[in-house]
């Protein structure tokens, strides 16, 4: 399948009883297919006609707050747009399921890939899964409806999976049987609403309690790093395929350089550590498969190596590399040094060749502190 | 199904009470007075009051609950008799 009906997949077996998307360039094929299974009655739920990506997280976000389980999709501006109801879910801690096909943001226009839109929603309370390719977008999204709705997170989860890459790129997809998905998400057994005990949701907070409330949503996300950890061994033992909880480390035990990626081109490095371990350069590769929260514990587990190279699809204009700069300050005490490679800007290719380009570099001691694969 | 008092705890919800969203008088700038001699009891400042922070006494006289009055001044306007006057706030 291709990454887009692979996640449509993932959600008809999740059961969702609302959906609410708009159509959004490389999404719109997802959308189709969740639209046909609503149709045929494959998927008994209802799929909300919205106007709008905000009106389309609005209105799943009233859904789950009465107890509906319930799924969006959206990409690139359509984010942007939806921007405002995404922090309100977050600070209300609505348990939502959204796949985000990531694309460049305007100007200049541009439907191809990078992860722009996608960190940009760092701040919003909403835990964040990046997929490295078709089938980890098809295990991460059913991972992310448990996650969600454990009663020790309650918070709206994004799966991010790069545009036209993978949400078009037809792979090999092993999928559950429709049981086992049952039993690892059984229906909701909580509901935000008591209809006998009539509640205000989005109510106002003094300054006394808003802070409050944030800490409380703080520590559920530092909460859900353990919960992650166990949905991903269970599925793991359910599936057969290894999940990696926050962060995969290949071939790292006895690396002396770290290659740390996210999203799809953690594949096009997976590639490239293969091919430099075979010419004898012992490196390995830190795949970020979570990125809020982000794991910088673990991290600290590859502190004495001699070099980190970081993959960043997206910048921080005015200071740098932004998953960069998440690493260094998760590595602050660690005194290593840490290099920086911006790419894949705007779906510029590039793949295993351009990464062995940056580790040789390295090794003859020519790469500068960041660097941009124009 | 999980007790709504415990969710109540973690997420940010509001029960119906009075006040539940805190002490609103405390964002008061100027501050409504009440001249009981000049009041004729019509309770038009009781119906008017945005905020339903007057309360009718047993006596028929209104009297304002200034842990909730915002001091938004529609009491005043609406007096009839100009019994209700707006005075500065003065915060402790």
């Amino acid at each position: 399948m291709v990454g887009n009906h692979a996640v449509a997949y993932a959600v008809k077996q999740a059961k969702p009883q609302v959906l609410a998307v708009y159509p959004i360039t490389p999404q719109t094929t997802m959308l189709e297919k969740l639209a046909s299974y609503a149709a045929s009655g494959e998927l008994n739920a209802k799929l909300i006609k919205v106007e709008s990506e905000h009106s389309a997280m609005a209105s799943i976000y009233g859904a789950a707050i009465a107890g509906a389980r319930v799924f969006t999709a959206t990409s690139s501006q359509g984010l942007l747009y939806m921007g405002e109801v995404i922090y309100w879910a977050g600070g209300q801690r609505v348990p939502i399921v959204a796949g985000i096909a990531t694309r460049a943001i305007g100007s200049p226009w541009s439907i191809w890939d990078d992860h722009q839109d996608f960190v940009s929603k760092r701040d919003a309370i909403w835990i964040q899964m990046m997929a490295e390719n078709v089938q980890d977008a098809y295990d991460m999204t059913l991972q992310a409806f448990k996650i969600s709705e454990d009663k020790r997170v309650i918070l709206p989860v994004m799966m991010g999976f790069d545009g036209f890459v993978l949400t078009h790129t037809m792979e090999r997809l092993s999928t559950l049987d429709d049981a086992n998905v049952g039993s690892f998400i059984p229906e909701r057994d909580f509901n935000i609403i008591d209809f006998d005990k009539p509640i205000g949701i989005g109510p106002i907070a003094t300054q006394e309690n808003y802070i409050k409330y944030r800490y409380k949503a703080m520590q559920a996300m530092e909460r859900s790093k353990e919960v992650i950890e166990e949905v991903s061994k269970e599925y793991s033992t359910l599936s057969g395929r290894e999940q990696h909880g926050l962060i995969e480390f290949y071939k790292c035990d006895d690396a002396e350089y770290i290659i740390v990626a996210m999203g799809a081109w953690a594949g096009d490095a997976r590639v490239a550590v293969d091919e430099l371990r075979s010419k004898g350069i012992s490196i390995g590769l830190a795949k970020l498969r979570v990125v809020r929260p982000f794991p910088k514990e673990k991290l600290m587990q590859v502190k004495d190596r001699k070099a980190l190279i970081v993959l960043d699809r997206a910048y921080s204009y005015g200071f740098g590399g932004i998953l960069a700069t998440e690493v260094k300050a998760s590595l602050y005490n660690a005194n290593i040094p840490i290099y920086s490679v911006i790419g894949g800007i705007g779906g510029k290719e590039l793949g295993k060749n351009e990464i062995i380009g940056v580790v040789e570099k390295l090794l003859s001691g020519k790469l500068e502190s960041e660097v941009w694969l124009l | 199904m999980t007790n709504i008092d415990e969710l109540a705890e973690e997420l940010p919800i509001s029960k119906p009470s009075i006040g539940s969203a805190g002490k609103t008088g405390t964002w008061r700038v100027e501050k409504p007075v009440i001249d009981l001699d000049a009041c004729k009891k019509c309770d038009m400042c009781i119906l008017e009051c945005v905020e339903s922070t007057i309360n009718k006494r047993s006596d028929g006289y209104p009297e304002i609950d200034y842990d909730y009055c915002k001091g938004c001044g529609v009491c005043s306007t609406v007096c009839p008799v100009k019994a209700i006057k707006m005075v500065a706030e003065v915060k402790m």
